[in-house]
């Protein structure tokens, strides 16, 4: 008789010496875990509860500024810089890591309201109501005046600079180019546009401009050929734009009807997607350096933070003191978000509520990954969805909530009424909710 | 193409990839049907990360290094007939020691292992119990509890063990300290323990079926079984259901969400004395006092198998690699493989003379059986029982005292709760398929179950023109007539002419000044 019995040596299964680490023999046969998907769920439920446990955005606040910061910019290389314009015409220049400002000027007479950091070197640009351009060396402490000093015939709205040329483009009364060496614009745009909002240079695909006027339009330029590409019209006025980082012909645009639509440069026709969720109107929008995310800025006194490719924001911060945010900052590193609001305050948030800042092991790496996963493989659950979707938002911006839900569904039913009684052959085709607001394309 | 087919017979990882795959493999069935892109692309993704999951899983057997016990019949040999004595000639020093048998006085004996196989808890009926590391020989706790001990288990580690004495149940730490006493668990003859759910469960002469959260001490759930007083217990390993046994040969499935057993399977023509149920939850074994021995198939509820035994089965157990014990009289007789074949003949038998078996019990991860027995416990050598390999995340034997702290903790924090024992057990989770009409239906089921509407009597106010029951004859459906609208009819008719007759008095009388005040219409005379 052939016998096989197990027998197992204590030797084999255990450390040899107190300094080895513990042998772990692992067996992955099913039916030796049961409850498999209990336990996983189990899990998912702990991480999501733990996960808001530890949401506590707020970093800091960098005071400084008297009045409000109504515009920012980062420097594409420098993750610690940030610049910062006033209402009062003061200009800060920011470290972020000190959370302090390492620099700063009264830069114009009146209000600050673009600035603009580029590639080559440490200077910056700046625009005011002061008609007034100028560029800035932080870094040269001999004297506190600009480097050089433009000047336009009207007040100027907004200002971009070209991704690696000596160029940059304002807003104002038309779309001005201009050269660093020069001291008139060296081209002017305009399609019958009183005022322009903001103008923004496409880093990636340099020679695009996108432009926002205060005739609700949406107008797109190649410089190239100095000709208009489209103009598109919406049912309201567009605040501010950004350019998709990674997708070159994608954009979002922050509207005044609390919505933020992404267009694609291509297709102007429709939105490629609606982000709803501010309950006042948008201020300002970034995309994370990965073009996934965006973060926006309301007159609601909130900043949400949206997945760009989903409808609703993942994410709402806000605090007591932050007033209206006219412009926030997604940082070059994915981490952080910074907004400056009318109360002068500019504010350094982590992009994910409760992440775990600094170094962490390969083993706490590996635990939170597979939290990620699980929460991610149960997400729809309505009782992971539940507390992952809560928040303490402030009375003002819950009631205001409630209130546009109410608005909307009975606009709903009454459209629904109406189209119920209506005859069939009057009846008119649904518009989809990504080309309600649009009122028409030129090209 | 023919290369790839010759490269998949080649590779011997796929056959068993099934083994490691979830789910029924129909996630990619109409997956081109799908309109967006986006969701298609994602889904063929995560399917394909999947499959490598599996790929993956299987090809790690790889490193499984221990293989199963065995034993090989030559020529006309019978495994049936090799007794413990030749067996522990053939054997090593260290697996003929696992062989003993302990004589004690208080017996008959219930035994429990724990869920790493290192730990024994034996527990007499006179009162004697007795816990220790079985494989190093340490007692950890020896008692004389001068009370009956009916049954004893081992809650979730070996520091902590339950002990189903003459009226309540009482909780012991490793040192044999009473550290409970559960004072609603009434005459219990078996007790168990869900181990992944912290949950003891309980049945006794009462026929109560108790669940008792060892976490946090609450009592989760008691179910009257309405099958009077029940000793024949188990759990399902895979779903946490449990099995009782009862005294009309009926097999009931309990979860503590459900009052009424969740199934209910006339197994047997007598008292069903023994029941057993494998590792992955897919069969049942069970004896009855009709000297049968059945074998039922948990996916379709019916007998696969079915067996006799000399004298009725007092105690079964299947093992991890799907042995299955019977302990019946002196007799302990093992059967390999006896589910999906019909065997002939055991694989293994013991004889325990003078001594009737009580409690038959396979060791995890090890090639023994251990039993209790009138006149002590028994521990005997079965080869092919154990899983050789374990996991030692999940159960380790060699586990180390800060290894078990860290487990109690983890363990602790992944509990899972007692709403989550279903039949089906990967159902959290799950998507409902069924219409969205259905579902909003149900939702208003449940909710109108709960929120109970209580039906509004009729209310008989003062008279008067408005009066309620006038109101309710108008809301009435005109052409629908009952006894109650009839009878409301006629009710309002009568008052109405004794209130007019009221109004009028006596005809005869002449009138007064006071009459203007009656409304009353007189004749001009």
């Amino acid at each position: 008789m052939k016998v096989k019995v197990l027998s197992r040596s204590v030797e084999d299964a255990t450390r040899q010496r107190s300094n080895d680490i513990h042998k772990i023999q692992r067996n992955l046969d099913p039916t030796l875990h049961p409850f498999e998907k209990a336990r996983e769920y189990t899990r998912a439920l702990n991480a999501t509860k733990v996960e808001r446990m530890f949401a506590k955005p707020f970093v800091g606040a960098l005071s400084g500024h008297v009045d409000g910061v109504y515009c920012m910019a980062k420097h594409p290389k420098k993750l610690d810089w940030l610049v910062s314009g006033g209402g009062d015409g003061d200009l800060r220049l920011w470290s972020l890591s000190e959370q302090k400002s390492i620099w700063s000027t009264v830069g114009h007479k009146a209000m600050v309201t673009g600035v603009s950091s580029f590639l080559e070197g440490n200077r910056f640009l700046s625009c005011s109501n002061d008609r007034t351009v100028k560029i800035w060396d932080p870094t040269d402490n001999s004297t506190s005046l600009p480097t050089a000093t433009y000047t336009g015939k009207n007040a100027f709205s907004g200002i971009s600079h070209h991704r690696s040329d000596n160029m940059f483009a304002t807003s104002g009364s038309a779309i001005d180019i201009w050269d660093h060496d020069r001291a008139e614009p060296v081209q002017t745009l305009n399609w019958g546009v009183d005022t322009i909002n903001t103008v923004k240079f496409n880093q990636t695909e340099t020679s695009i401009i996108a432009s926002t006027g205060s005739d609700r339009t949406i107008i797109l330029y190649d410089l190239r050929t100095s000709q208009p590409i489209t103009k598109l019209i919406l049912a309201m006025r567009t605040n501010a734009i950004a350019w998709n980082p990674m997708e070159a012909f994608n954009f979002m645009a922050a509207n005044e009807d609390h919505n933020i639509y992404a267009f694609d440069m291509r297709k102007m026709d429709k939105a490629q997607n609606v982000l709803k969720d501010h309950v006042s109107a948008v201020m300002s929008v970034d995309y994370s350096p990965t073009g996934e995310e965006i973060v926006t800025g309301g007159y609601d006194r909130t900043i949400r933070l949206y997945n760009a490719r989903q409808g609703h924001s993942r994410d709402i911060y806000h605090t007591n003191r932050m007033q209206r945010v006219f412009s926030v900052i997604y940082t070059m590193d994915n981490k952080y978000v910074l907004s400056g609001s009318d109360d002068g305050n500019v504010r350094l948030w982590k992009a994910r509520a409760s992440e775990k800042m600094g170094v962490r092991d390969y083993r706490e790496r590996a635990h939170l990954e597979y939290a990620e996963k699980l929460k991610e493989k149960f997400a729809h659950v309505p009782e992971i969805r539940r507390i992952n979707r809560h928040r303490n938002v402030p009375k003002a911006i819950k009631t205001a909530t409630q209130r546009k839900s109410i608005m909307i569904n009975s606009r709903k039913v009454k459209e629904e009424n109406v189209r119920k009684h209506t005859k069939k052959e009057s009846l008119p085709d649904r518009i989809p909710e990504r080309k309600k607001a649009i009122v028409g394309v030129k090209k | 193409m023919a290369n790839d087919k010759k490269k998949e017979k080649k590779d011997p990882v796929l056959a068993i990839v099934p083994k490691y795959t979830r789910g029924d493999g129909t996630a990619l069935d109409n997956v081109n049907k799908i309109q967006n892109k986006k969701l298609k692309g994602g889904i063929k993704r995560r399917e394909k990360q999947f499959q490598e999951a599996a790929y993956k899983a299987a090809n790690s057997e790889l490193l499984l290094t221990e293989q199963g016990g065995f034993l090989e019949p030559e020529g006309i040999e019978k495994t049936y007939q090799l007794t413990q004595r030749a067996l522990g000639k053939e054997v090593d020093v260290a697996t003929s020691h696992k062989m003993f048998n302990l004589d004690l006085k208080f017996g008959p004996y219930s035994i429990d292992y724990t869920r790493n196989g290192r730990h024994l808890l034996i527990g007499g009926k006179k009162g004697h119990v007795a816990a220790f590391d079985w494989q190093a020989g340490n007692l950890a706790c020896e008692l004389q509890l001068r009370e009956t001990v009916r049954d004893v288990t081992w809650l979730h580690n070996e520091t902590m063990f339950a002990v189903a004495q003459k009226k309540y149940v009482y909780i012991y730490d490793k040192t044999g300290t009473e550290i409970h006493c559960l004072r609603n668990h009434i005459e219990v003859t078996k007790m168990d323990f869900l181990p992944y759910h912290f949950l003891l469960t309980t049945i006794g002469n009462t026929g109560y079926l108790k669940y008792q959260d060892t976490s946090t001490g609450q009592l989760v759930a008691e179910h009257r079984t309405k099958q009077g007083k029940c000793d024949v217990m188990s759990q399902n390993p895979a779903t946490a259901i449990m099995h009782l046994g009862h005294g009309n040969g009926t097999v009931t499935l309990w979860s503590p969400n459900m009052t009424t057993p969740l199934v209910k399977m006339q197994c047997h023509r007598g008292p069903v004395t023994a029941l057993a149920i494998d590792h992955a939850g897919t069969y049942m074994a069970t004896a009855g006092l009709d000297g049968q021995l059945k074998l039922w198939d948990l996916r379709s509820y019916k007998p696969v198998q079915e067996y006799y035994t000399p004298t009725p089965a007092a105690s079964l157990s299947i093992s991890q690699r799907g042995l299955l014990g019977v302990g019946f009289g002196p007799h302990v007789s093992i059967w390999k493989d006896p589910f999906r074949t019909k065997q002939t003949s055991p694989y293994m038998n013991h004889l325990q003379p003078g001594s009737a078996v009580q409690d038959v019990r396979f060791v995890p991860f090890e090639d023994v059986l251990g039993f209790g027995h009138r006149n002590g416990f028994g521990s005997i050598i079965v080869p092919g029982a154990g899983e050789p390999n374990f996991d030692a995340l999940e159960a380790n034997p060699f586990q180390t005292k800060k290894q078990r702290q860290e487990m109690e903790v983890h363990s602790l924090l992944e509990k899972i709760q007692p709403e989550m024992i279903t039949l089906d057990v990967g159902m959290v989770g799950k998507m409902d398929k069924a219409p969205i009409q259905l579902i909003n239906k149900e939702k208003k089921e449940a909710w109108a179950a709960a929120n109970p509407v209580e039906a509004k009597e009729l209310k008989f106010r003062a008279r008067g023109k408005n009066s309620s029951s006038r109101r309710h004859l108008r809301k009435q459906a005109k052409n629908v007539i009952d006894q109650k609208k009839v009878d409301l009819i006629e009710r309002i008719e009568k008052d109405k002419k004794e209130r007019a007759k009221r109004r009028m008095g006596n005809e005869d009388e002449p009138a007064t000044a006071l009459d203007r005040f009656s409304g009353k219409k007189r004749k001009m005379e």
